[in-house]
């Protein structure tokens, strides 16, 4: 536990000035745009967790981002860039709407099937950026990203023909699912006890995984190092797949839950942007799976409460973007300072660093080979 | 002319200038005497490591100087500080009186001292005349039809045949040279420093080189010629500079008798194999005619039989095939013919797992980059290496047993510690726990380099002991003295090629040292 303690004293001493650096520097935009600053932000706050219905809303935004996260873990601790997760969450959704909507009858299988399909698409989606950069040397960030387009543009062809409303083709999105495939939610809110019980299971899984298994432990070695790793007799490639694979299911579960828990339906921005999010969670976490959970907690807030700004301030909702955007450049900013800082204290004279992670995190990128 | 060798660390400059004593230099007229190059008191600490211990030396115009070392004698970081790669941590660099402030090779380059490096530094993708274009000082525009005139007069000049549309990587390395030197030369470059220029050029494309190095010097430019072959040494330069262990141990002007070069490269080295005969027993590696290719270098025709109990010491310098030969026999190389067998066992094309599988294990030399994980603990490399296949990781029984190996290897350290924060030493040592108990084959690649003397002794006291119940080593090493002291065969690389296989107990440090350089002991 002490271990522990010291961990969030280092984190929030390091932490604690960049976000104040941010939080000011939002503050001073909106009486830039001539709005009184601190009404802005209660009206965040309510907005987030003013009542049950928004504090409703509030969680299920947290869950698919939360997932996405989770399984970001996974793959950052492989050192891997897994921007795919994006297309790996709609996909996730297609497969749980494809269960949705062709699984006869009604049935109490009906809803874990979507869920388990969901799961399904993501581990396709994500394994296919694993076997293109073992196999085909396509590194993942390309690979993952060209899938990302293919996931969104199979979602909306999806939507405008095959799947299309009865005499109408528009990409407002599909007929809604039968009741029989909507989780059940609590009381008149948007919350389903189930979704949110799925990701705290699946960061609960991510943690234990990461911390006591050899399986977490060799793929850590594969992210680090992956000679080393091979020469340990450690089959990198595998892990490397293995890694996606873990990630893409969760993606996968976070398409799902968004298709049969909060769309009931089929819609093009079906992913609602929570993998691109979740990369940003992971790397403001520090790469911790404990982490990931309170600090999505605290992006979605910033999301759903900017909601109340267009409300009743008029502003662009594109605020909460700007917002969370903001705090993750000065965090990292603020790491890479604290780098610099002590290397020009140790007084070593380094060439031009490239590309520096957070402390923990992948290795740079890797060269991108030039021509053929 | 007698080579005046250090003592205590201070060199006496009483060789008379080298204008006086070579005639005119082939190619032109006398060499006109541009401004000196001063090095003073130059120190490099890289971590632990003193890379240039006090080094001192004057590089006078219109010369080719060589600097001479065996690997790790601290030439290569001289010679990145002179050409602003790597900043020194005390000592100045001044040239025609003047202190120049090297932070970059871009300050280097503007005061006239360009280098070139082992691997040219050419952009592949680009045409020859973009790369020589490239670093030329800034307007927006290029002026590619004035670039191609000039990158056309300086070739002729040195005898250089470029296609300036070609792409760099149709070049072979000799070219890839050849362009760097004419690019440098147009930058304005007057001091020009070569690190190991003739690996992986062929014979004509050297003779090439050579004359434009003369002719460069006879125009009163400054030459600096590094590197660790003897006779190329002795064929080019007029005054030689011998470093080891990071200080300047000797000048010499040239000609000067292989023997005293080799001595002040080396050291006087006195050791005999003294380790007492372990029965050998049955085949436990065994190379027939094996060819590999290891990026540029081929090996041709390999033959090797290595026995339980035995010692062999691969001796060469860097990037002679030790490398190459060792990754080979883990099963990291691929062979191209012939046939590699561990045991019984023909693995000749499998797969590392299987080289693992039959007992045979690699310590690199890169500790941190290719045999530990930095960040990882010691625990946790225990686990790695522990071969459980438990799913659920027991961290008691793992600390219990890091504890165990800290306490048998001796290491410095905890636990808890990562592998990055241990010193090299303690690496190493970490290493030595990590490998199996009962190998088969063990092997090393300079098993004791930047170790301090106490723990290299403790690693070989560890091999020793593990070679008594029968497991074979193979180790390459640039350390004579160990190869010498520990080996039963020594097997000497020079360009690709097994150039002698010596019986450790009937050879001597001088023989190894000229074979060493590529010359056989006269």
């Amino acid at each position: 536990m002490k271990v522990w303690r010291a961990d969030v004293a280092r984190r929030v001493s390091s932490g604690a000035w960049p976000v104040v650096a941010a939080v000011a520097l939002v503050l001073l935009l909106f009486v830039a745009m001539g709005q009184p600053p601190f009404r802005a932000a209660k009206l965040m706050w309510e907005g987030a967790v003013g009542d049950r219905y928004s504090i409703g809303n509030t969680l299920m935004a947290w869950v698919p981002l939360v997932l996405a996260a989770a399984g970001l873990v996974v793959t950052f601790a492989a050192g891997l860039w897994n921007i795919g997760v994006e297309g790996q969450v709609v996909v996730g959704a297609i497969a749980a709407t494809f269960v949705a909507r062709e699984m006869p009858g009604p049935s109490i299988a009906l809803i874990p099937a979507c869920l388990v399909a969901g799961m399904a698409g993501g581990v396709l989606w994500a394994a296919l950026v694993g076997v293109l950069k073992t196999r085909g040397k396509v590194n993942e960030i390309f690979g993952g990203l060209g899938l990302d387009f293919v996931a969104s543009g199979l979602a909306v062809y999806l939507i405008i023909g095959p799947w299309k409303r009865a005499g109408i083709a528009s990409t407002s999105g599909t007929d809604l699912f039968r009741e029989q495939a909507h989780l059940p939610t609590f009381a008149n809110t948007t919350l389903s006890f189930v979704a949110v019980g799925l990701a705290i299971a699946g960061v609960v899984a991510v943690y234990l995984l990461m911390r006591g298994t050899l399986f977490g432990l060799r793929l850590k070695a594969v992210g680090r190092n992956p000679r080393s790793a091979f020469l340990m007799g450690i089959p990198t490639e595998r892990y490397v797949i293995g890694a996606f694979a873990i990630c893409g299911a969760l993606a996968g579960l976070a398409g799902a839950i968004q298709a049969i828990g909060v769309w009931h339906k089929l819609v093009p921005s079906i992913s609602g942007g929570y993998g691109f999010l979740g990369i940003l969670v992971v790397l403001l976490a520090g790469f911790s799976a404990v982490w990931i959970a309170p600090i999505a907690l605290f992006f979605v807030m910033i999301s759903v409460g900017a909601t109340q700004l267009t409300l009743w301030l008029g502003l662009h909702s594109a605020i909460g973007g700007v917002i969370q955007g903001l705090l993750v450049l000065f965090v990292i900013l603020g790491g890479g300072w604290q780098v610099r800082r002590r290397r020009a204290r140790q007084g070593t004279a380094e060439g031009p660093s490239v590309g520096e992670g957070a402390p923990g995190g992948p290795a740079p990128v890797e060269q991108v080979e030039a021509g053929v | 002319m007698t080579p005046r060798k250090a003592e205590s660390g201070r060199i006496a400059q009483v060789l008379p200038a080298p204008q006086s004593e070579v005639g005119p230099v082939p190619g032109g007229g006398p060499a006109s005497s541009g401004p000196a190059l001063e090095i003073r008191g130059i120190h490099k600490w890289f971590g632990p490591v003193h890379a240039n211990d006090d080094v001192t030396l004057t590089i006078e115009a219109g010369t080719l100087h060589g600097v001479l070392g065996e690997n790790g004698a601290g030439k290569s970081t001289l010679m990145k500080i002179l050409s602003g790669y790597v900043s020194a941590d005390a000592g100045a660099v001044v040239l025609g009186g003047r202190q120049l402030a090297l932070a970059s090779p871009r300050d280097a380059v503007a005061a006239g001292i360009g280098m070139l490096h082992q691997d040219p530094l050419v952009f592949l993708p680009f045409s020859v005349l973009d790369n020589f274009l490239v670093g030329s000082p800034g307007r927006l525009r290029v002026d590619r039809s004035a670039g191609a005139r000039v990158l056309a007069d300086l070739a002729a000049r040195f005898g250089f045949d470029f296609d300036p549309d070609a792409p760099a990587r149709a070049l072979t390395v000799g070219e890839r040279q050849q362009l760097e030197i004419v690019r440098l030369l147009h930058l304005g470059v007057r001091i020009l420093i070569l690190d190991e220029p003739t690996t992986g050029i062929s014979a004509i494309q050297r003779v090439k080189l050579f004359d434009a190095l003369r002719s460069l010097a006879a125009e009163g430019m400054s030459v600096i010629f590094v590197s660790h072959k003897l006779d190329e040494v002795e064929e080019l330069c007029r005054r030689v500079s011998v470093l080891r262990r990071g200080r300047l141990v000797g000048e010499a002007a040239m000609p000067c008798p292989t023997d005293e070069l080799v001595e002040m490269m080396f050291g006087r080295v006195l050791t005999r194999a003294e380790r007492p005969r372990v029965e050998i027993g049955d085949q436990v590696l065994r190379l027939d005619d094996v060819t590999f290719r290891d990026r540029e270098l081929t090996m041709p025709d390999l033959s090797l039989t290595v026995h339980e109990g035995e010692v062999i010491g691969l001796a060469g310098l860097e990037g002679s095939g030790q490398r190459s030969l060792l990754r080979a026999c883990a099963g990291l190389l691929g062979v191209e013919e012939g046939r590699l067998s561990v045991g019984d066992e023909d693995l000749t094309g499998h797969p590392y797992r299987d080289f693992l599988d039959a007992g045979v294990h690699f310590l690199p030399a890169g500790r941190l980059e290719e045999g530990l994980v930095a960040g990882l603990s010691i625990s946790e490399h225990v686990v790695l290496a522990g071969g459980s296949k438990r799913f659920v990781v027991d961290w008691k029984a793992a600390r219990e047993e890091a504890d165990r190996r800290i306490e048998r290897f001796s290491i410095k350290g905890e636990p808890t510690s990562t592998a990055d924060s241990l010193s090299g030493g303690n690496q190493q040592r970490l290493l030595l726990a990590l490998a199996p108990q009962h190998v088969r084959l063990l092997l090393l690649e300079h098993p004791t380099r930047g170790l301090d003397v106490e723990s290299a002794a403790w690693v070989w006291s560890e091999l020793l002991g593990r070679r008594a119940a029968g497991t074979a080593i193979v180790f390459s090493s640039a350390d004579l003295d160990e190869l010498l002291r520990y080996s039963d065969r020594i097997l000497v690389f020079f360009a690709g090629r097994v150039l002698k296989a010596l019986e450790a107990r009937e050879t001597s440090s001088e023989e190894l040292g000229h074979l060493i350089g590529g010359m056989e002991l006269r």
